[in-house]
């Protein structure tokens, strides 16, 4: 199915760029510059399970589903 | 000037580490630096010369560090008198929400200020919180990167073992 | 008897909560709090009243594991277009639990959960794994996912009647820092079906070969599979008074012929430090699936029928607005943290294709006025931290 052909390589690209270690390129937002990133207000979810139930009250409703989740930002400690 | 290269000898070691372990070991000069604290004179580092020093870097928007800093505190009020302090460099660009934070988690070590993180570049900081164990010397002895509960742990083992040098 | 668009309620509901359980698994290279997580969900129009409570509890074991269980109920009073149309006004119930891991390891979460809903002729069943990494000093957070589901279909009624419906979710999704004010993310999701995919209640019309002026009912026939990709952007943007724009927009695809835009646009804006107020506004189109008609012209005139509205040529605008009062590291024993938020989302569909059979009024069929409708979605919700 060319879909999950689509999903495998771009699966396979992500893992490849995860699994690069130390390059040339330096992360250019500093682990003490996420003051902003971390402020409650850029949470790409912040209401907890009240967010994941208006997925579903959309999904209930129309035919389009998938890919409405995310993760990141924040705070990037530890 | 030797100083800076000794900063940039320092920071490139710390950046090169992997930031995928938690604690280092190593034994560098750590770099100087002044910064105004929260009693409102400057702390210089190298006043502290002949001390066990825990630099740590903290920002009141971590959530690990919160955890961390009553415990810290705790070590604190142990080992003060055996020649260790804590310098907690806030990294806040408003010291407001470091005030505000510090009402709530109070903590009797002393705290600086570093809202254009000038010595969170000099250390080259790689994860929020940072700490640096510095022996009576002035050497950079272990990197904590993040903070996990038992860290607390190694921290005391390694100021118990810094303070009997 | 039962309405139709509680199929779509359920199987939607099952995947989905376990979809956006991804969502969740990961912030940082830190394990989700502990905290108690109730809600309260109402969603009142087109016909339907449907709410109830949603209670989630986590807990952290040691510095690695987080365990987390929710219990979740919809409680349905259905009065809705398709309902009037072919049955009566209905109650009924949906319950659903879901028990969750996560598995904290350098900067990589691992999660894994499982969920079950059951209503009176629906059983679902959704096992679900993902993995978060993060890397590039914590600016690049990427996240993998799989789910894979198993349902029952049943007929109330009918208890020799029942069938089977299989799932499967693939889900990558890539979270960028781009600078200390600005955040990006691409989330693509694939999504395939098998089995029994229609509603046993729901009808299709066509005329009468005896009377064009009237239109009898046939039950409606879906094809056994269907495989669907979406692809998302989303971009988030600091504003130095302590305030966020957001964008999104979705894109989607299936093998029945739906293709579907998503645009949201978001504001969020910190009065101070303990409130905070939002609104946001969205706008959804779909094109109808292919074997899809409102009135067909003669009975089993295709493979496939379908006259379900969620798969016909419809468009659909959100506005929402809500407030969010927080109170961080607060006096109240034992709680660290309290947020409390109140959101309102006012929903409007239009029907470019479907047409309301129980308007007041004589009409030849395929005449009918276009169905429209509106519904007001209320969430109130307390978390505590622990």
């Amino acid at each position: 199915m060319r879909s999950l052909s689509i999903f495998t390589v771009s699966a396979l690209l992500a893992a490849t760029f995860a699994v690069s270690g130390c390059s040339s390129v330096k992360p250019w937002v500093k682990p003490y510059e996420r003051d902003n990133l971390a402020d409650p207000v850029m949470s790409l979810s912040r209401h907890g399970k009240a967010d994941s139930y208006m997925h579903h009250v959309y999904q209930a409703r129309e035919s389009a589903r998938g890919a409405e989740g995310g993760s990141g930002g924040g705070c990037g400690c530890n | 000037m030797k100083a800076s290269i000794q900063s940039l000898a320092v920071a490139g070691i710390l950046a090169c580490l992997s930031p995928l372990a938690g604690a280092e070991a190593i034994n560098v000069p750590a770099p100087d630096f002044t910064l105004e604290s929260r009693s409102g004179e400057n702390l210089r580092l190298e006043d502290h010369r002949g001390e066990v020093v825990m630099l740590n870097f903290w920002a009141s928007w971590c959530g690990p560090c919160r955890q961390e800093m009553p415990l810290m505190d705790e070590l604190y009020s142990q080992y003060k008198d055996l020649g260790f302090t804590i310098l907690a460099v806030n990294v806040d660009e408003n010291r407001e929400e470091a005030h505000r934070f510090l009402d709530k988690v109070p903590v009797n070590y002393p705290i600086l200020y570093d809202p254009e993180s000038s010595v969170s570049e000099l250390y080259e900081v790689q994860a929020m919180p940072t700490t640096v164990m510095i022996d009576r010397d002035g050497n950079a002895r272990y990197l904590h990167y993040g903070y996990q509960p038992g860290y607390e742990d190694e921290y005391e083992q390694q100021i118990r073992e810094l303070v009997r040098e | 008897m039962a309405a139709t668009d509680r199929r779509q309620l359920v199987r939607s509901g099952c995947l989905l909560l376990a979809l956006a359980l991804f969502g969740h698994s990961a912030i940082a290279a830190t394990l989700p709090v502990d905290n108690v997580d109730v809600l309260y969900h109402r969603y009142d129009g087109g016909g339907m009243v449907i709410d109830g409570p949603s209670v989630l509890v986590r807990k952290g074991i040691g510095s690695q594991v987080s365990l987390s269980g929710q219990y979740y109920v919809d409680s349905v009073s259905a009065a809705s277009v398709d309902v009037l149309a072919t049955a009566s006004p209905y109650e009924e119930e949906r319950n659903e639990y879901t028990f969750g891991v996560d598995y904290l390891h350098d900067k990589s979460i691992l999660s894994l959960g499982f969920t079950n809903s059951t209503e009176n002729d629906y059983e679902a069943n959704t096992v679900y794994f993902s993995v978060s990494q993060e890397f590039f000093g914590g600016m690049s957070t990427v996240t993998m996912g799989y789910a894979s589901g198993w349902d029952e279909v049943g007929r109330v009624g009918n208890d020799s009647f029942s069938e089977e419906a299989d799932r499967r979710n693939y889900q990558l999704g890539l979270s960028q820092v781009v600078t200390r004010n600005s955040l990006v993310g691409v989330d693509l999701e694939v999504v395939t079906d098998e089995g029994f995919l229609q509603n046993p209640y729901r009808q299709n019309r066509y005329i009468d070969p005896n009377d064009s002026t009237a239109f009898l009912y046939q039950p409606e026939r879906y094809p056994e599979t269907r495989t669907s990709t979406s692809v998302a952007l989303r971009a988030l943007y600091y504003l130095p008074y302590r305030a966020s724009i957001r964008g999104e927009y979705r894109y989607f695809s299936d093998t029945w012929g739906i293709n579907a835009h998503t645009v949201e646009l978001g504001y969020v804006h910190g009065l101070n430090q303990h409130w905070t107020l939002e609104g946001s506004i969205r706008f959804y189109s779909q094109n109808e699936a292919d074997f899809y008609s409102d009135l067909f012209p003669f009975e089993n005139s295709q493979t496939h029928l379908a006259r379900d509205k969620e798969l016909s040529s419809l468009s659909g605008t959100t506005l929402a607005a809500g407030a969010v009062y927080e109170w961080k590291q607060t006096s109240l024993p034992g709680i660290d943290r309290l947020q409390f938020s109140l959101l309102l989302d006012w929903l409007n569909f239009d029907y470019d294709n479907f047409r309301d059979v129980t308007a007041p009024g004589d009409y030849l069929p395929g005449e009918e006025p276009l169905y429209s409708f509106d519904a007001l979605v209320t969430r109130a919700s307390l978390i505590l931290e622990y």
